[in-house]
């Protein structure tokens, strides 16, 4: 039994909208994976919830005309893994949130709570990152986009007023299209667990997969919130795909990267991976785009 | 709470449609065992990362624990309990836990079996590799895991009509 | 003959459907909710609590403080009791208490209506500390001046033994010693039963009756008689199905409290239920000990003479104190008898959780001490692992004389064969060393033994009752409980056989209460088919025997020309079927001239112990640039004598090697430095192993018939957990060169040894 003072269940987006601006206390709640667990836990306990879970208008994954993937907020992880069109396009998005706890948890947890808890640890954040992902967000005045790169703001907290709803995530033609991706989870075991570090990587070889047209490495728990690695990106983009490239992108994400020491994990440690995820998640998405490290 | 809440929800629970006032607070957990007395939904962690408390619910596993109540509203949920035939015959998978020893204390196995009839409902022949994976989502400190994996496998080639290769 | 078939569980059908009932599925929805008020400060003095606010909180009944609990302290432990007060189990606990000496302590308790109103009435209970200093290191808190947790214990220190063998100092002198010499370092884990730790306690008749998920009814009610300060005959302890224990619950938890609270609330029922979270600080919790061992041995390995020193981390309360820790230093001359020897242990009191029994009782911190070093000697020496341990491991016909046991068949021999073949092991060990690259194999392996119950340190009995139905049916009942293992279904082949009847006609009572069931001390020291195999060889043969002599009213035969084969009387002479046991039975209860309901009841002693052997190999992949080690295939090899259910046995045995690899790789329960504060106690955090983290378990036997049991058998249950973490340690050794010292090996001792050792090609 949850220690809960209200709960409000919307019927729609609007009046989703609605219900928090009537409650200005109130928590809104997903799938719950993470909200539950904090009342339990006395963090959130005796608020109002207002429950979105039954927005099914807000679930499922979708191709737009201009061939923007349109991700609904509350598409659960495993629909996400099994989806044909994030198979076809974004595999690596599907192998990302497929790596998130266990299977009930992938199929409690949703994207949009993934990504609205600011957690830097969140599975599908750096993927989201490397995928230069817009946030949509719906509010009182209606529709508005972020880039996610600023829809972050500092630890646990991301541009979403009270009142708004974060309804779809959209990944443009142009981040995918060409682009293929290898996310390497560090966990201390193989379910069930939390990011240690977690590493993705994009890239784009010209047509004799020969160079690197292109690459975008973003991190989960590499700071206090998912980043990218500008530094190691502009390192490689344009260089022949060989070892010396790998080793040079691998040693410059520690020019952006800014792991902190913690009980989960120390920063000597977390840098080393840093490094060590960069070389194998690039050898990983050059190999998936049919180009060979030599 | 200072205004008590309840809810009427009405959902199907092992074939049978139920209702009954809820109170909003309770996790589907705490309406399977109280409302219901479904008792082998069990309470592991209440926080999701055991699996004990695992149900079926429109043919996907899920955590009770951290599932509202509420949000069984109109939904088919299968318990443990919800497997037995009508003459109280096993149904394949818990004959299978039970000839492969893959029950010793007992309170991990009805999480385990729902998930591992979630698997078998898919008509998939799974490598070991992707079974565990698939099944991972559960922790047992009796068994290593050892047997479980035998009982699904067993039964996923007995349900595919397929002949389980040689163990290593 | 069912002895030795791997008969279906005799619980299995009902756990497969879900209707076995645990202590929450019987308790009625209607109880009352305690909650604990525990302390937020690992060691100081509670200097008021204030319930004004809590008690505000609507559907709270009662609160309780440490200012209102009996003075009489209690002590916990799942020991047998000693009448000798020199033996008697420490008691240093109250209900609640003043003096918190860990983080989470028990300071107040709330009785409410409901969950949430019990939640939140121990969240608005205000508790007033005088702080006092911490100390978490068994070391630590054994220098002058450290603080001092309990006041009659200078220096932290509960209890310091020692073993003088020979002359250490003079033998040592021998010239063109080498000397090897290590740390050997274990954490403290959990024993994470999926079911967390739970008891509902009321009153009726008279008495206190307290339902809970506990190893060990019979002695939990003599501790709650003790902490309640009430005859112990008022209080009655019913254990139903449980959740797993594996030692965490061989010790009174919240029983005795849970009891004394429905007292306090007009014997109302009370349910006390622990979180996960609480399990994990408010229960128990496996020893960390520090062990340093240095050998002064010959060019040839010989063992010339040794030293060890042990240090037990005890947390805050005595619990099973020293126990543990001797337990595992006596294995110390044992397993490697030297003719030298020294050997010094020390329980420490510290601020973290109270540790107690946990499955293997001490022998995992030791055995990872002693097998690390072993191959510390062989790669010091350049010395083959195996030929060397089969040179200096305790021999054929070796008697320890303390406890009388004796190696009677060349288990350990027969055993590592075993494990060679299937590993491959000669030829991977040399193909695996002087490696190069990221990516490096290794395999390595450890021996062990271990007791079997727990005679001559303590008390060894078991009490069997049977009663036959009129039907010929057995109704079977002892005090050792099932808990997981296996242990109804194992008594069930053991009694068939003996009395002879059909299995299917042996109904083990499962559900042990202590107003009805023989008394019996419990499952831990993996005594269950040992002793209770004891106890029920002698009732079955008395049994029948007395069968027998009533059966001579209706066949007018001897007793002694009869015997009972699958339920029926026989004639030995010929073979005849006489009559049906159920005729007999029925008979006999309803006759009008000489009525008797067939029945025995019989009380055995234990005075003999047995050795249990074996060995683990395990072959690893050690990504050296990730930090990672990959379990690629293990073998445990047990000679547990006769195996009374192989099927049982081989799955004790993976749960056993599955704890084995936590705690080789993953488990450790991390507690803040500045607070004391557990850091990881739940289930995400703390790295139990998951259905992904293994391989293929493979085990194997070798059946030596143990020739003091009852039915041959000896000690597996606990056994399989302990070769598991010093094989892999040495299989890393051999795939790296890099000696680790301390468990678990995960990923952050990796990074920092792989680091010191320079494996980090091109480093940052």
């Amino acid at each position: 039994m949850y220690d809960i003072k209200a709960l409000y269940e919307a019927k729609s987006v609007e009046d989703a909208v609605r219900l928090l601006t009537d409650h200005p206390d109130a928590q809104i709640i997903a799938g719950g994976s993470d909200v539950l667990v904090q009342i339990r836990s006395g963090k959130r306990a005796g608020k109002e919830l207002v429950s979105i879970y039954g927005l099914d208008e807000m679930r499922g994954v979708k191709m737009e005309e201009d061939g923007t993937i349109r991700i609904g907020s509350l598409t659960s992880f495993s629909h996400i893994t099994q989806d044909p069109l994030i198979q076809k396009h974004i595999n690596v998005l599907g192998e990302a949130v497929d790596m998130v706890g266990g299977p009930q948890i992938r199929a409690i947890g949703t994207i949009g709570g993934n990504t609205c808890n600011g957690v830097t640890s969140a599975d599908s954040a750096s993927t989201l990152f490397a995928l230069d992902a817009i946030i949509e967000i719906t509010g009182p005045n209606g529709v508005r986009t972020e880039p996610i790169s600023s829809f972050y703001l500092s630890a646990g907290k991301v541009d979403l007023a009270h009142n708004e709803v974060q309804t779809a995530i959209l990944i443009p033609k142009k981040s995918y299209s060409g682009y293929k991706g290898h996310y390497i989870k560090y966990g201390m075991r193989n379910a069930m667990e939390i990011a240690t570090t977690g590493c993705s990587v994009n890239v784009r070889l010209s047509g004799d997969k020969k160079t690197i047209k292109d690459v975008r490495i973003a991190y989960g728990v590499a700071g206090p919130i998912p980043m990218r690695a500008h530094t190691a990106e502009k390192a490689a983009a344009g260089q022949p795909v060989c070892a010396e490239t790998v080793d040079r992108f691998a040693a410059a994400v520690l020019e952006d990267v800014k792991p902190r020491d913690s009980w989960r994990a120390a920063k000597d440690f977390r840098l080393h991976l840093c490094t060590t995820m960069a070389k194998r998640a690039l050898i990983e998405a050059i190999k998936k785009c049919g180009g060979e490290v030599l | 709470m200072s205004e008590q809440q309840y809810k009427m929800i009405h959902c199907w629970i092992n074939g049978c449609e139920r209702s009954a006032m809820i109170d909003v607070r309770a996790s589907l957990t705490d309406m399977l065992r109280n409302d219901y007395r479904l008792t082998s939904v069990k309470k592991g962690c209440e926080v999701g990362e055991c699996g004990a408390c695992n149900v079926i619910i429109d043919g996907e596993c899920f955590n009770s624990c951290i599932y509202l109540a509420v949000w069984a509203e109109g939904k088919h949920i299968t318990t443990l309990e919800g497997l037995m035939g009508p003459n109280g015959e096993l149904s394949d998978i818990q004959q299978a836990f039970v000839d492969e020893t893959a029950i010793q204390c007992g309170f991990c196995s009805p999480g385990f079996i729902l998930t591992a009839e979630e698997i078998l409902e898919r008509g998939k022949i799974y490598t070991d590799d992707e079974l565990r994976k698939l099944l991972s989502g559960h922790l047992c400190r009796c068994t290593g895991y050892e047997n479980i994996l035998r009982a699904v496998k067993k039964t996923m080639y007995a349900r595919n009509g397929k002949k389980m290769p040689k163990e290593q | 003959m069912v002895i030795g078939k791997s008969l279906p569980r005799v619980d299995a059908l009902d756990k497969a459907t879900g209707r076995t009932k645990y202590t929450d599925d019987l308790c009625d929805r209607g109880a009352l909710i305690a909650k604990i008020v525990h302390s937020d400060k690992a060691h100081a003095y509670v200097k008021s609590v204030d319930i004004k606010e809590a008690l505000k909180v609507p559907g709270v009944v009662k609160i309780l403080t440490c200012f209102d609990v009996p003075e009489q302290p209690f002590p916990t432990a799942g020991h047998p009791w000693s009448t000798d007060p020199h033996h008697q189990d420490v008691a240093d606990r109250h209900l609640l208490t003043r003096h918190v000496r860990y983080y989470g302590d028990d300071v107040a308790a709330v009785v409410a209506e409901d969950e949430v109103s019990a939640v939140q009435a121990a969240r608005a209970v205000k508790v007033e500390y005088d702080v006092l200093p911490i100390v978490l290191d068994a070391q630590e808190a054994m220098k002058d001046g450290a603080p001092l947790l309990h006041k009659k214990y200078a220096n932290n220190v509960l209890a310091h033994t020692d073993i003088r063998r020979g002359n250490y100092e003079e033998a040592i002198k021998e010239p063109g010693l080498v000397k090897v010499e290590g740390w050997y370092d274990t954490p403290t884990v959990q024993h994470c039963h999926i079911e967390n730790a739970v008891c509902y306690a009321y009153e009726e008749a008279g008495k206190v009756v307290v339902v809970a998920s506990t190893q060990i009814p019979h002695i939990v009610r003599r501790c709650v008689g003790q902490a309640l300060g009430i005859d112990w005959g008022r209080v009655r302890i019913i254990k139903p199905y449980i959740g797993g224990g594996f030692g965490d619950k061989q010790d009174a938890l919240y029983e005795p409290l849970c009891a004394w609270l429905s007292m306090q609330v007009g014997g109302r029922l009370v349910k006390l239920e622990c979180t996960r979270e609480e399990t994990f600080v408010n229960c128990r919790v496996r020893h960390a000990i520090r062990s340093h061992i240095i050998s002064y041995v010959r060019a040839d390995g010989t063992m010339v003479g040794r030293k060890l020193e042990c240090w037990s981390n005890q947390g805050a309360y005595a619990s099973h104190g020293h126990g543990i820790c001797a337990k595992g230093m006596n294995a110390f001359p044992q397993l490697y008898p030297c003719p030298n020897l020294e050997a010094d242990s020390w329980t420490v009191f510290t601020n973290r959780s109270v540790a107690g029994a946990m499955r293997a009782y001490g022998m995992p911190q030791a055995i990872f001490a002693v097998e690390c070093h072993t191959d510390d000697i062989c790669r010091k020496l350049g010395l083959d692992p195996i030929e060397y341990r089969r040179r200096a491991v305790m021999p054929k016909g070796y008697v320890d004389q303390f406890s009388k046991n004796e190696l009677y068949s060349d288990s350990f021999n027969q055993t590592i064969d075993v494990g060679m073949k299937y590993m491959d092991f000669e030829r991977k060990y040399k193909e695996y060393q002087n490696q190069t690259g990221d990516i490096r194999r290794g395999i390595g392996m450890s021996v062990f033994w271990y007791n079997t119950a727990v005679w001559p340190i303590s008390l060894e009995t078991s009490s069997c009752r049977m009663v036959m139905n009129q039907d010929g049916s057995v109704q079977v009942q002892v005090g050792e409980t099932e808990i997981g293992q296996g242990a109804d279904t194992a008594f069930a082949q053991m009694a068939a056989d003996t009395l002879g009847v059909p299995f299917e006609k042996v109904h083990v009572v499962s559900c042990q209460d202590t107003d009805v069931t023989p008394y019996g001390t419990g499952a831990y020291a993996s005594r269950q088919t040992y002793t209770a195999g004891m106890a029920i060889r002698t009732c079955a043969e008395d049994f029948k025997a007395h069968i027998l002599k009533v059966a001579f009213d209706y066949t007018r035969m001897q007793p002694y020309l009869c015997d009972i084969v699958d339920g029926n009387i026989v004639r030995i002479t010929d073979g005849r079927v006489l009559m049906s046991l159920a005729d007999l039975s029925a008979s006999v209860l309803y006759s009008l001239d000489s009525s008797e309901h067939l029945t025995m009841e019989k009380t055995t002693q234990i005075k003999t112990n047995a050795y249990s052997f074996g060995c683990g190999f395990a072959e690893v992949e050690v990504d050296i640039p990730m930090c990672k080690i990959k379990l690629l295939k293990i073998i445990n090899v047990h000679d547990a004598g006769i195996l009374i259910n192989p099927a049982l046995a081989k799955a004790q045995v993976e749960g056993g090697m599955s704890m084995g690899i936590g705690y080789a790789l993953s488990e450790k329960l991390i507690y803040d430095e500045k607070t004391g504060k557990a850091l990881n106690n739940n289930l995400l955090d703390y790295k139990l192993s998951t259905f992904m983290d293994h391989p293929h378990l493979e085990v194997a036997f070798v059946e030596n018939p143990e020739p003091t049991s009852a039915y041959g058998t000896k000690a597996l249950g606990e056994p399989p957990v302990i070769p598991v973490a010093p094989a892999i340690r040495n299989a890393v050794l051999n795939a790296t060169g890099v000696a680790l010292y301390e468990l678990p090996m995960d990923p952050h001792l990796l990074f920092r040894k792989f680091q010191e050792a320079h494996l980090f090609a091109k480093e940052e």
